[in-house]
C-alpha cells in the first residue's frame, strides 16, 4: 500500500482536513465548557432588525415572470450587439449591414410578440 | 489566593509577572467590546463620528460596530426610543449574546429628553432593559461617549467572577430574557419591567 504512488496524497489529505476540523472541534468544545449560553424564545428567533419575522422564506415566484426575463433578455443582448456595431458602422459594407438589420429585426419581432401578447401593459 | 497589589507591583519590577484567571478573563471582555450597529436619532451622529478618524473609539479596542446583534455585545442607545421603537430595541436587546451591555446615550435615551411630554416618546429606555452606562447631553460629545465607553471598561473589569453579585451570564439562575412591551391601547403594554425598573411611588 505504502508503493501505492497516491500514499502521500491520502496523508496530506487526512492532514489537511485535520488542520481544518481541529480548530473547529477546539472552538466547539471552548463553547461547550466555557461559553454563557442562555438561549430563550426570543434570542433564538430568526433576525429581522428586531422586527418578529412573519410568514415563510420559502416563498415562490409566479412562473409567468420568465416573460419579463425574455423581454430583458430581448433588449439586453440588442444592447451588447449594437454597440460594436454603432462603432464600426462608417467602414461596414452591405453584407454586414443586411445580416444586423436581420438580427435587429428579429429582436424586433421577440418584442412585438410580447406586445401582441399584452404583456406591456401593466395590469 | 489573590496576591496584593503592591508585592504585585514589586514582582513587576523584577520582571515577574502574575495575575488571576479573573484578570484575564475581565482583560479580554473589557478590550474587544463589540458595539452593534444601531442608531435611533441626531445622538447617532456624535457616535457614528465617535468611531471616525478624528475621535478613534478604535484605541479602546471596539471600533468594529456590528449589524447583527449575534455578534454584539454592547448596546448604545444612541437616541429618541419612541414607544413605536421600544419593543425592537429591547428585542434587539434579547437577541444578543451574554454577556451583554447598554450604554444610553443623551437626554433622549435617559429620560425621553426634549420629547418627554411627546405622547410617543419613551421615557428612559432602562425601563425595559438594564442600562450599564448613562451619558448626558444632548448631544453628548464624543469624548462623553468615549467617557462612558472608559467607565463601561472599567465596570467590566472590577466585576468578580464568582459570588452574590457575578454578572448575569456567570449565574445560571439570573433571567437572560427580558420581556418585550407590545403596543397597548395607550401605552406600552407593560408599561414598563418592573425587574429591571421599580416604577417610582408619585406622592401627591
Ligand atoms: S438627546 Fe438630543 S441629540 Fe440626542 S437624540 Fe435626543 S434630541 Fe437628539
Amino acid at each position: 500500500m505504502v508503493s501505492n504512488p497516491y500514499f502521500s496524497l491520502a496523508i496530506l489529505f487526512v492532514a489537511a482536513l485535520g488542520f481544518g476540523l481541529a480548530p473547529l472541534g477546539l472552538a466547539w468544545l471552548w463553547a461547550w465548557i466555557y461559553s454563557p449560553s442562555k438561549p430563550n424564545a426570543v434570542k433564538n428567533s430568526i433576525y429581522e432588525c428586531g422586527l418578529e419575522s412573519k410568514g415563510d422564506a420559502w416563498v415562490q415566484f409566479r412562473s409567468a415572470y420568465y416573460l419579463y426575463a425574455i423581454i430583458f433578455l430581448i433588449f439586453d443582448v440588442e444592447a451588447v450587439f449594437l454597440l460594436p456595431f454603432a462603432v464600426a458602422f462608417t467602414g461596414l459594407g452591405m453584407a454586414a449591414c443586411v445580416s444586423m438589420l436581420v438580427f435587429v429585426l428579429m429582436l424586433v419581432e421577440g418584442l412585438a410578440w410580447a406586445w401582441v401578447k399584452g404583456i406591456l401593459t401593466w395590469a | 489566593m489573590a496576591v496584593d497589589n503592591e508585592l504585585k507591583i514589586e514582582l513587576g519590577k523584577q520582571g515577574v509577572f502574575v495575575t488571576t484567571i479573573e484578570e484575564l478573563y475581565n482583560w479580554g471582555r473589557r478590550s474587544s467590546v463589540w458595539p452593534m450597529q444601531f442608531g435611533l436619532a441626531c445622538c447617532a451622529i456624535e457616535m457614528i463620528a465617535t468611531t471616525m478618524a478624528r475621535y478613534d473609539l478604535a484605541r479602546f479596542g471596539a471600533e468594529v460596530f456590528r449589524p447583527s446583534p449575534r455578534q454584539a455585545d454592547l448596546m448604545i442607545i444612541s437616541g429618541t426610543v419612541t414607544k413605536k421603537m421600544a419593543p425592537q430595541v429591547v428585542r434587539l436587546y434579547n437577541q444578543m449574546a451574554e454577556p451583554r451591555y447598554v450604554i444610553a446615550m443623551g437626554a433622549c435615551a435617559i429620560s425621553g429628553g426634549p420629547f418627554k411630554q411627546g405622547y410617543n416618546v419613551l421615557k428612559g429606555i432602562d425601563r425595559y432593559i438594564p442600562v450599564d452606562v448613562h451619558i448626558p447631553g444632548c448631544p453628548p460629545r464624543p469624548e462623553a461617549l468615549m467617557q462612558a465607553f472608559m467607565t463601561l471598561q472599567k465596570k467590566i473589569d472590577e466585576q468578580s467572577l464568582t459570588g452574590a453579585d457575578r454578572p448575569r451570564h456567570l449565574d445560571a439562575e439570573a433571567q437572560g430574557e427580558f420581556p418585550v412591551p407590545e403596543p397597548g391601547e395607550h401605552d406600552l403594554e407593560p408599561a414598563s419591567n418592573p425587574g429591571v425598573w421599580p416604577a417610582p411611588v408619585v406622592i401627591r
